[in-house]
């Protein structure tokens, strides 16, 4: 399960240490943009050695390389990869070929170090007008690609509009994102709301993103986390109708019944599929019930 | 430089490795944090150190990149 995946800058190790202890379900150890030129080296090893030390135990680690036009980004992955990351987000990706040079080179340090193939997955991070065209492409490249991320800060200036915390700009790369996820069958996560003090922003913003079918959301400061988690989680409400509405398919299917209502409406195959993602949620959060 | 994070600088002098330490965790962890990073140098085969060392609290994880990568740059590695 991951709702919130939160972005550490690479070379901060005051920030880093804390991983485990603000509360999102994934931290982005970021070697990219938050680290300086100058500074790639220190932070490749600085983020290696905190995984090896400190492992972050419950929490799902994604490291952030270098775009494949810098030189960073082999040696990114020749550090990353023999720690067994959940995941690798590769920023700029803006077409299938991107991602296949990834896979091919992560295949290959698979291969060197004796691991199965897959075992770290790919988040492409699609921050491009090209890529939101190609994200359903990027989404279904191989199957190493777990989800896909909006980055919207970039994409803004690809577009060249502002960014706006209404985000009418994005919204198109929104819906393009959430379709060409979810017709891939992988995971789809939200862009961060930058304002870190506006903590109605966030809920509005977070809450948008759930409305269009994202799987969860960024941030960038630990300030937002609690209220992503939040949004992200099923209610108290939701889960009770999702068992409701699994125990009215049980008893239609003992009746020998194809269709049955609830609370005067149908219940149909969506409907059920949504019960089963929110029982199941539900369950990843301990709040399930015991069957 | 900011909390939890250390600043290292390397010199040649002839003779024995020296390790200068300032850390405003001395008291309780100054021995250690010599002996982690003297160890550390002997196993990288470096000698005829001076290491300063000014440390605001760094764990054990950040002391040892911050060498490896002064090491390594000190060899001629990247941002050498």
């Amino acid at each position: 399960m991951r709702r919130s995946m939160l972005f550490l800058p690479g070379n901060t190790p005051n920030i880093i240490l804390n991983g485990d202890c603000l509360g999102s379900d994934a931290i982005i150890l970021d070697l990219e943009d938050a680290v300086a030129p100058d500074q790639k080296d220190a932070a490749r090893v600085l983020v290696r050695n905190a995984i090896k030390y400190l492992q972050f135990p419950g929490i799902e680690k994604i490291i952030r390389i270098n775009s494949l036009d810098t030189t960073y980004w082999k040696k990114d992955l020749d550090e990353m990869i023999p720690l067994k990351p959940e995941l690798i987000m590769t920023p700029k990706t803006s077409c299938r070929e991107d991602v296949l040079q990834f896979d091919a080179y992560i295949t290959e340090l698979e291969e060197k170090l004796g691991y199965e193939k897959n075992t770290v997955k790919l988040i492409p991070l699609i921050e491009t007008a090209l890529g939101v065209e190609h994200a359903f492409e990027i989404a279904s490249a191989c199957d190493r690609v777990a989800a896909i991320f909006l980055g919207a800060e970039d994409l803004s200036a690809d577009l060249h509009c502002k960014r706006t915390k209404g985000g009418a700009e994005i919204l198109y790369a929104r819906g393009r994102m959430v379709m060409a996820a979810r017709a891939a069958g992988v995971d789809v996560y939200d862009t961060p709301f930058t304002d870190v003090n506006d903590d109605e922003g966030i809920r509005v913003d977070a809450e948008l993103a759930k409305s269009l079918g994202f799987t969860g959301k960024a941030s960038i400061s630990p300030r937002h986390v609690g209220v992503i988690n939040e949004v992200f989680s099923p209610t108290q409400k939701e889960i009770d109708y999702a068992y409701e509405v699994m125990e009215v398919i049980r008893i239609a299917k003992e009746q020998g019944r194809g269709a049955i209502a609830l609370h005067g409406k149908m219940v149909d195959a969506p409907i059920v599929a949504r019960a089963q993602q929110t029982i199941e949620m539900a369950k990843a959060l301990g709040l399930g019930r015991e069957e | 430089m900011e909390s939890s994070d250390v600043y290292m600088e390397l010199e040649p002098i002839a003779g024995e490795n020296e390790i200068v330490l300032q850390s405003v965790v001395e008291r309780q962890f100054g021995d250690s944090i010599r002996a982690l990073l003297s160890e550390t140098l002997k196993e990288e085969g470096i000698s005829n150190v001076k290491l300063n060392v000014v440390d605001r609290g760094a764990l054990e994880c950040t002391l040892r990149a911050r060498l490896e990568v002064l090491l390594s740059r000190s060899r001629g590695g990247e941002n050498a």
